[in-house]
Formats: structure tokens, C-alpha cells, sequence
């Protein structure tokens, strides 16, 4: 699966779309893939404050458990409802169906320090060899 | 050696084909100066009849509830167990089996968990369960700090009529981790003081903590605890059962208000065992499964779609999450699981609420046989097979006299509550008879 | 597998009217509990206990038994876990009634029987590890660890300061993190060297004044013998930090070393491992924990003790950690250990040593022309293979479930997390050659397999009472409880 150009992303496997002051953050198709079957996604209640960059929840397969961090700083808006019966969204769409949750960012600007689809996929063939 | 299958014979061709010279090298990656350079201090073998006879003559040292009947409570009941539970304990396939890390090869095991689990929830009227925890004591411990990673406030309420080593325990789990311990006293009637709770709560307390029965074997009033929980920042309660077999007649904490249920199930068909080993539960509501301690079984389906059961949930666990795991527990008391599993079997629905209502007869029995000589229970509030009596004789004392009379005699409360002194603590269960709680009714008369 | 039973769930085979206890009559006047309990007493029969006969529930029972694997059945090579033979004069003298119907509040002068007991189980104990001192409270290794470290704090504690961190290394079991953490230090990973052993060097720099202490298991999961532990030891040592070793693995070890004389503070054994007490299904175990004098102070209360040539227990104890358990520990589970310790005697826990560590090397030495070692490294009580030469695509796990159909339990897998795809292989002693042997034609028979068919050891096992089991939907919908 490629990378949708409208998104950023980051070094630990998040992704962002952005409109306006509002951001939908998810796990990249990379980070999916390498996590397995995902079984539970844990997210912060809406109104809880996030920092870019520090952990705002966890994705959990069978045997392993991986944070996910906030893409970029501000609260959580709203979750999305359909994950809590079906986790496997995250990896049949993890750019569509499976988002994670939708934030009010407190700094738009933050994005030019996220990287775009082409600089992702350097990083990714990087870390993988 | 009968446990060593390797002959000499066997251990020289083991040895060539590992390409190694002589027993003594095998160990060649062992520096020399961390080597022990004498033989072990520890005494030459003991021949399998000789060694039988060292321990029937150790067990006959001690006298136990199989001697004299026993009026000992206090966290460990005197309850019969079926023949039946120790003959199904004793096949090789439960007993000499590991943790069920392999599904496919441990379905029996597997589906005694789920079984147990299921009627560890209805019991308790929670809706999820847990594999077991170590003992009452160590239950105790994990749901406060449960209670602390679902409410996050650093404060935990304890009854002080809750066991008291439950509560050192508690005390030992949780002084470095940056939660404090404090207790709740107990009103003049035996039970948690209301008043006293209130004052206590703020937003900062995680949990509050009770026995029930408590540890004077007072009944106490879980769903007026419940409601004295402020809405907000609610606080979780924890109901701790110290004797199981109450569940089969008491309103299950569950539908009082509880939040967690956990204890101590050893009543369910495991021996006294001189203190171990017991079986620690738990049990809670749905929405906090993920924060439960230990191992957990699920449902599931094979390749060829037929029902099984596999542990599941086992991210919240050490060997996955480590220092950020909900325990670090890992061996349980799975055999102890199993017993108990057997014991509700048997005894079955209709069999355990009349056990219950037995050790209520008694116990209710020799509070009146004790009332006639003037010993006077120390509280008023209800009981179920444990209260307490006010003597004015010292407990070793007591403990004396009913053993001159063929009894193991009750429990000095002024060991753990300097404030009650000449409090004793007496538990009358099934196996105790009527002439024996008449023959305790005139040893403790007589004293006072 | 058609002529096995599919035995239900024991509340699908509730049978109203059948009961399968006899309780005693009731020799005094019938007790009312609504009126003497009120509204407290409102609950009615627990709703789903099943009604069923003695007969029906041994059956059910007994069936499930077989559904299972066991040692008592063939060889069972769990890595790390010890899985020898239970004898059988254990389970009969901890069933003895002196010793199964004590209760646990009853006066020393009723159970000098129980505390020779105990007492005796610590000296042995002690003189296994070359410690001074024992508690027998902790219920299992876990508990052991916890209490362990405890210690440790509270030893720091008394002299002032009880610093912040320990370190732990990359190829620990999860319980040592978690354990440390409870016991309210940070964790600090510390790398293994090439040689599956501990980094000296790195060890070395990081001996700062916020180190509380190491727990090293030894040997590790690897099953390679730390060869610089007595200079880990001076290093901590000199930095006014403690050494802590998770006994796990003390089967490879018992009267060739010893962990005091290394210098070790503390440590904890597993009875349940090498003492043979069984594991009963995942419990119960006792996990003692034997500690240099200078930690004597701090054990678990009560501590057992003599005076005027009887057993008693000491409760005054100022310094003690407090308790880890409600009682004693698990008293019936020590009971087997001293059984298996006076069955051995000094010479032949030696030689199960010795024996085990002979078998573990015999393995090594016929399996690794079919698979290919996780670390060269020395071998004593267990082995660790990786999954690089594993043939199209056939997985570690593969090869466990495979090894299934062949009669044997799996190794421990994906264990220690630095080795990929581990096959962590334990014997221990009590494994006769041929068993041995027969294990390795099944992986040499799997692996011919995994090149012709793989798809037969892919779909793997066949042969079970159950196929691989669908452990996603199982986490994806937790059912926990049987519904009605």
C-alpha cells in the first residue's frame, strides 16, 4: 500500500491529515503491518491534552503492545467509535476506516517538522535494512 | 539415583557424543575461583521407606483439626473436601503439566480456568474473572494497585477489621510505589465505621477496601459502603472475602456496589496446609478486564472452527509489557484452581447454600450455647461462621484450656487489636459437632 | 480425531436433582439466614454451579485430563522452566494429615513438626545457594524477586539512601522488570555482549551512586554461566550497590557453585523448578529467597527461629519489608522440596546437576547439524536455537506446533527476545537418553518435511485434541465466562 501524499508523517509510525486547526491521526500501513492482527486500540478520552511527540494511547496484536504518539500537540476532539468492536480497521484501513482519533491542534505551524510521504518511505526502506 | 534414567553406561556414550571428555568439563565455562571446591553440606540420601517414616514421624509432631476439632478460623476455615477432588488433583496429566503455554496440548487445563473464571464471576456477581492470584494476601494488594491505574488517585482506604495480614501485605505491595495506606476504624457494632469513611474521602482515593466478612466475622453492609462513594472521582471498592464459601449466601458483592471482588477461595475443597498453598481471586467488572492482574483464559475456535480456550489478554502481562504490566505475577495456583473448580462441581448450587447455612447453625449454635454461660459476643452486628466473645480470662489462656479439653481453641484478637483485649475469635464450620461446640461453650464458660 | 469426546462445559451438563457431595447432617437447630442476616442474605442459590453426580464430575475431569500434555507423559523441553520428573513419595507425605490439616494460626507448641520442616528445608537451602539466611514466604518466583528486591531496598533505605535504578539485561525473564518496578525502581536495560554474556565495559561506565543494583539470572536464558561474575560483583560492590541473581536456572548449578560464594547478596529459588515440587498447571510454586547476613534484618516476618531447642516464629522484626504473604508460605510445596532434598542428599543434587547439564549438551551437540545455535557460547542446562536455516517460509512456531504431532511438548519459543525466532531447549536430568533421541529424529523428520511439505508443518498440529487456535479473535473479543 502507498503512502497518501496528503498526509504527514512521523519517525515513530503515526500519520496526520490537517484541516484547518483540526488534525485525524492514525498508524501508517508500515507500522500495521509490522504490529500483526491488532486486537485493541487504547485512546485517550476526548478533551485529554496531547504533546507532540509524547505517547497518547497504545495499539496492541496478540503478543506485542506499541505506543502511539501525537503526532503534534493540542486535545483530543473526538474517537473514532467503530474501533472499540472492531481493532482490525487499523489494519484493513489504516488511512481511512482505521483512524485513530481527530484532535484540535494547538500549533498548526508544528507540521513542517513531520515528514511527507516520500521523505516516510525513505525512512522507512532506511530502518528496515 | 531413581529419578536419573542415565546409567554410567548411558552417561559415557552421552558424554562421547557430546564430544566432551569427562563430566567435569561440562562445567569447563565456570571459572575456577567461582567453583565449590567441597562437597555440599547437605546430609547423603535418604532411602524411599526411611524417608516416608522421617515424615510421618515430623507430621505426627504436630497436632492438627485432625485430632481435635477445630474452632480456628481467622482466614483458613476447617472445611471437609470430597475424595473425589484429591483423586482428580493426583492425575499426572493436571498436576505434572506447566503453565498452558501451548493451547493445543493443554485443553484440559485450559477449560478447568474458563470453568473456574465463570463461577468465580457468578459467585462474586462480577462479570470477568482472572486464573487465580497467590492468596487473600497478595489478592488484597493487587486490587489496590489496580484500583490505582483505573482512578490514578494515590490514596487507598483500608478497613481495619480487614485481616490483619492481609493488610501487612497490602502495606509491603504498596510502600514504595508511592501509594499510602490508611485505615478505617470499626464502630462499636463490629463494623466499618461509616462516619469515619466519609471524613476520609477526597479525590485523591483510589480505593476503598473491605473484608467480607470482616475479620470478627461480622457481615458487614457493602451496599451502604457503596453509597457513602462520592459520584465524582469515585473511588473503587474493593470487597475482600476472606472465607468464599459466605458467597453462597450473601448477596454477591457485585450487585452491592463493588467494583472488585478478591480473597481468598482456599475454602473451596484445599486443605489448612499449615498456611499454603491457598487460592488468591478476583474478579470485576467488564469494563476493567484490561486492568486485571494475572493470567486470564478465553474462548476461542480451532482452525476447524470447534470451540477452545487459550490465555488471552496477556499484553497486560510481564513477559509482554514487563516493568509496565499490571503484576508481575506469573506461576499462579493453578492446581489450587483446580480443586476448587472440582469442589463447586460437586457440591453443586443447591449443596453449597446448604454448607453455608450449616456453618451459619453452627456458629449460630455456639454463640447461644456460649450466651447461656455469660460469654457475651464482643459485637452486635450479624455474623456468618466466625465471631468474636469478650473473655475476661488472657487468649493463651483460653488456647490452653480447650486444648486440656480435646479442642483447637480460637483466636486472641488482642494479638493484631491491642484495643480489644480478651477479645477471642471463634469459627464453627460443618465439621465441628454439636457436643464439641457444647464442650467449648463450658471450657470458655468456665474462664469467665 | 472423531472417537474422542467432545466433553462439554461442565454448566452445559447441569443436571437438576443429581448432587455429588454428601454433607454432614446437621446436629443443631436449622439456622434462618433471612432472618438473622436481613437484606444481606438476599442471594439465592449461586445461579450456575451445576447439579451432577460424583460420577459425572469425575468423568468431566478426567476427560479434560486428557487433553492434556504432561512430564509424567514424555519429555516436556520448556527453556527456563525446569520440567523434571515429580516423584511420587513427594505427593504423599505432603498429603499426610499432620501436615494437611494444620492450620496455620495454631500455637508452635502444635507444629514443631511443620517448623523442623521449614527449618530444615532453609539450612539445605542455604547451603545450596552459599547464603546465610532464608525466608520461605514467597509463593512463587515472581513473588520471590519482589520481595528480593525489597530487600535491597530496604537495606539501601536503612544506610540512607535507596537510589533509584537497577539494572537488568536484555536477555532477562519479564517477571525481573516487573518485579523491580513494584518494588519502586526504574529499569535500565543493559545490553549482552556477542557473547551472550554481560558487557563489562558498559557495566563498568554506568556505575554511578543512582545504581541500586543488577539482577542477573545465571545462567541466563542462553544458558551460558556469566564467566565475570565475581567481577560484576566487586564492581557493584565497590559502587555501594547490591547483586541480586534469579535462580531460575539454579538446576545447572547445584553443589558446583554457588551464588553467595561469588559474592551474590541475594537471590531466590524456584522450588517448582529444581526442586521437582510440580507446576501443577501453572502453580503452585514457593518461591524462597536466601540472602547474606547483612540483609538477615529485613526478611519477611515472621522469621523462624529456636529458642530453648524449640521452633518459633519472631515477630519482632523492626527492619523486616513486612509480609509478602498471609501465612507462611506455601507450606505443603516445602514439604516435597525437603522429600526430593533428603531423597538426593548433598551427592545426588550434584549429580542432577551434572546430569542435566550432560543432557542439554547432548542435545546441542545432535541438533546442531539440522538447526543453527542462537549464541556459541558454552552450554550447561539448556540450549538456544534460532530460526535462520528454517527451509520455505516454516516458522519457529511452526516447528513447535509440528513437534506437537510427534509426541513432544514445544520448546519455550520466541524466548530470549535476542535471539530471533529462539528454540529454547531444557531436558533437565531426569530424561533418558532414548527420549532424547526420539526428539531428535522428530526435528531432523520435521525439517525434511518443512522442505517437501511444508504446508504440513505450517498447518500443524494435526493430531491434538485441538488445531491452532485462534488466539486474534480470542483478544479481539474477550469471552471470559461461560453464558448461558
Amino acid at each position: 500500500m502507498s503512502n497518501p501524499s496528503d498526509l504527514k508523517y512521523t519517525q515513530t509510525h503515526e500519520w496526520i491529515r490537517v484541516e484547518g486547526t483540526k488534525g485525524t491521526v492514525g498508524i501508517t500501513d508500515f507500522a500495521q503491518h509490522e504490529l500483526g492482527d491488532i486486537v485493541f486500540v487504547e485512546a485517550p478520552a476526548p478533551g485529554t491534552s496531547l504533546s507532540a511527540g509524547s505517547p497518547m494511547g497504545s495499539v496492541e496484536s496478540v503478543k506485542a503492545v506499541s505506543e502511539v504518539n501525537a503526532p503534534l500537540s493540542g486535545a483530543v476532539a473526538e474517537v473514532n467509535p467503530e474501533l472499540a468492536d472492531h481493532p482490525e480497521l487499523l489494519n484493513q484501513d489504516p488511512y481511512g476506516k482505521g483512524w485513530i482519533l481527530k484532535m484540535t491542534l494547538s500549533d498548526p505551524g508544528a507540521l513542517g517538522g513531520l515528514m511527507d510521504a516520500a521523505a516516510y518511505e525513505k525512512y522507512v526502506a532506511e530502518v528496515t535494512h | 539415583m531413581r529419578y536419573f534414567p542415565s546409567s554410567d553406561e548411558d552417561v559415557r556414550a552421552l558424554l562421547a557424543a557430546a564430544g566432551v571428555k569427562g563430566v567435569a568439563d561440562l562445567f569447563a565455562s565456570i571459572p575456577s575461583e567461582a567453583r565449590l571446591k567441597e562437597p555440599l553440606a547437605v546430609p547423603p540420601a535418604v532411602p524411599e521407606p526411611e524417608l516416608r517414616e522421617r515424615f510421618v514421624s515430623r507430621s505426627i509432631r504436630n497436632s492438627s483439626a485432625s485430632c481435635r476439632p477445630c474452632f480456628l478460623g481467622a482466614g483458613a476455615y476447617d472445611h471437609y473436601t470430597p475424595a473425589a477432588v484429591d483423586q482428580l488433583l493426583l492425575r499426572s496429566e493436571f498436576y505434572t503439566a506447566y503453565t498452558p503455554y501451548q493451547p493445543e496440548l493443554a485443553q484440559g487445563t485450559l477449560q478447568a480456568i474458563f470453568e473456574f473464571q465463570t463461577m468465580m464471576a457468578d459467585l462474586t456477581g462480577m462479570d470477568v474473572s482472572n486464573a487465580s492470584l497467590y492468596d487473600g494476601g497478595s489478592a488484597t494488594a493487587e486490587a489496590a494497585l489496580m484500583a490505582h491505574r483505573i482512578h490514578k488517585g494515590r490514596r487507598v482506604l483500608v478497613a481495619r477489621s480487614l485481616h490483619p495480614a492481609y493488610r501487612e501485605v497490602l502495606r509491603t505491595y504498596l510502600r514504595h510505589i508511592g501509594l499510602t495506606v490508611e485505615e478505617i476504624p470499626f464502630g462499636p457494632d463490629g463494623r466499618l465505621d461509616l462516619g469515619a469513611l466519609k471524613g476520609r474521602l477526597d479525590a485523591e482515593v483510589c480505593a476503598v477496601l473491605v473484608g467480607q466478612p470482616n475479620f470478627f466475622g461480622v457481615a458487614e453492609d457493602v451496599r451502604a459502603i457503596a453509597s457513602a462513594l462520592p459520584q465524582e472521582r469515585r473511588p473503587l471498592l474493593g470487597v475482600v472475602v476472606s472465607e468464599a464459601l459466605s458467597l453462597a449466601l450473601l448477596e454477591p458483592p457485585g450487585r452491592q456496589g463493588a467494583d472488585i471482588v478478591c480473597g481468598e477461595a482456599r475454602s473451596f475443597g484445599l486443605p489448612l496446609g499449615y498456611g499454603g498453598p491457598y487460592l488468591g481471586f478476583m474478579t470485576t467488572r467488564q469494563q476493567h478486564m484490561r486492568q486485571l492482574p494475572g493470567r486470564i483464559c478465553g474462548q476461542t475456535v480451532d482452525a476447524d472452527g470447534r470451540r477452545g480456550f487459550v490465555l488471552t489478554l496477556t499484553t497486560r502481562e510481564q513477559h509482554i509489557r514487563r516493568e509496565k504490566a499490571t503484576s508481575n505475577i506469573c506461576t499462579n495456583e493453578g492446581l489450587c484452581m483446580l480443586a476448587a473448580t472440582v469442589y463447586l462441581s460437586l457440591v453443586g448450587r443447591r449443596g453449597l447454600r446448604e454448607l453455608a447455612i450449616q456453618n451459619l447453625s453452627k456458629a449460630e449454635y455456639l454463640k447461644a450455647k456460649l450466651g447461656e454461660k455469660g460469654v457475651r459476643p464482643l459485637f452486635a452486628a450479624p455474623t456468618f461462621n466466625e465471631f468474636a466473645v469478650k473473655l475476661s480470662a488472657q487468649g493463651p489462656k483460653a488456647s490452653e484450656a480447650a486444648y486440656a479439653a480435646d479442642l483447637l481453641g480460637g483466636y486472641d484478637l488482642s494479638r493484631d487489636y491491642p484495643e480489644l483485649a480478651g477479645g477471642h475469635l471463634l469459627c464453627a464450620t460443618e465439621r465441628v459437632s454439636k457436643a464439641a461446640c457444647d464442650r467449648m461453650a463450658d471450657v470458655l464458660g468456665g474462664l469467665s | 480425531m472423531s472417537h474422542v469426546i467432545e466433553e462439554k462445559l461442565i454448566f452445559e451438563k447441569d443436571h437438576p436433582g443429581r448432587t455429588g457431595a454428601s454433607l454432614p447432617a446437621c446436629d443443631v437447630p436449622k439456622a434462618d439466614p433471612a432472618s438473622l442476616l436481613g437484606p444481606l442474605a438476599r442471594r439465592e442459590a449461586p445461579a450456575l454451579l451445576p447439579e451432577l453426580s460424583e460420577v459425572d464430575v469425575v468423568r468431566h475431569f478426567t476427560r479434560l485430563s486428557t487433553y492434556n500434555y504432561a512430564v509424567d507423559m514424555g519429555l516436556y523441553p520448556l527453556g527456563s522452566c525446569t520440567m523434571k520428573y515429580n516423584p511420587k513419595i513427594n505427593e504423599e507425605v505432603a498429603r499426610l494429615e499432620g501436615f494437611a490439616r494444620l492450620h496455620p494460626m495454631q500455637p508452635e507448641s502444635l507444629t514443631q513438626g511443620a517448623l523442623e520442616v521449614m527449618a530444615t528445608l532453609q539450612r539445605h537451602l542455604c547451603a545450596v545457594s552459599g547464603m546465610d539466611a532464608c525466608t520461605l514466604q514467597p509463593s512463587a518466583g515472581a513473588q520471590g524477586e519482589f520481595t528480593g528486591i525489597q530487600l535491597i531496598r530496604a537495606c539501601l533505605e536503612d544506610k540512607g539512601d535507596a537510589r533509584r535504578i537497577m539494572l537488568i539485561p536484555d536477555s532477562a525473564h519479564g517477571t525481573n522488570p516487573a518485579s523491580a518496578h513494584f518494588a519502586g525502581y526504574e529499569v535500565e536495560e543493559i545490553k549482552s555482549g556477542a557473547d551472550g554474556c554481560v558487557d563489562l565495559a558498559a557495566l563498568s561506565a554506568r556505575m554511578r551512586p543512582d545504581v541500586a543494583g543488577i539482577m542477573l539470572t545465571v545462567p541466563n536464558t542462553l544458558g551460558i554461566f556469566e564467566k565475570n561474575i565475581a567481577e560484576i560483583c566487586r564492581l557493584l560492590h565497590a559502587n555501594g550497590s547490591l547483586v541480586y541473581v534469579d535462580g531460575a536456572n539454579l538446576n545447572a548449578l547445584m553443589g558446583i557453585t554457588r551464588p553467595g560464594d561469588w559474592g551474590a547478596d541475594v537471590m531466590h529459588i524456584n522450588l517448582h523448578k529444581t526442586f521437582s515440587t510440580p507446576h501443577g498447571g501453572g502453580g503452585p510454586g514457593a518461591g524462597p529467597v536466601a540472602c547474606k547476613a547483612h540483609l538477615e534484618p529485613f526478611l519477611p516476618k515472621p522469621v523462624l527461629v529456636q529458642r530453648e531447642g524449640r521452633y518459633a516464629w519472631d515477630h519482632d522484626r523492626p527492619k523486616s519489608i513486612g509480609k509478602v504473604q498471609a501465612f507462611y508460605g506455601n507450606f505443603l510445596i516445602l514439604v516435597r522440596a525437603l522429600a526430593y532434598i533428603e531423597t538426593l542428599g548433598g551427592e545426588g543434587l550434584k549429580r542432577a546437576s551434572e546430569l542435566a547439564v550432560l543432557n542439554a549438551n547432548y542435545l546441542r551437540a545432535q541438533l546442531q547439524p539440522l538447526l543453527k545455535l542462537g549464541f556459541d557460547g558454552p552450554t550447561l542446562h539448556e540450549v538456544v536455537f534460532c530460526d535462520k536455516e528454517l527451509p520455505n517460509g516454516v516458522t519457529t512456531l511452526d516447528l513447535a506446533k509440528r513437534l506437537i504431532d510427534y509426541g513432544f511438548h514445544p520448546p519455550t519459543v520466541y524466548f530470549p527476545l535476542i535471539v530471533h525466532g529462539a528454540l529454547m531447549i531444557e531436558p533437565t536430568e531426569t530424561e533418558p537418553m532414548e527420549e532424547l533421541d526420539r526428539f531428535v529424529e522428530a526435528v531432523r523428520a520435521i525439517l525434511e518435511e518443512a522442505r517437501d511439505r511444508p504446508d504440513l508443518v505450517k498447518s500443524a498440529p494435526h493430531t491434538a485434541y485441538r488445531r491452532r487456535l485462534d488466539e486474534v479473535a480470542a483478544a479481539r473479543n474477550p469471552r471470559l465466562t461461560y453464558k448461558p
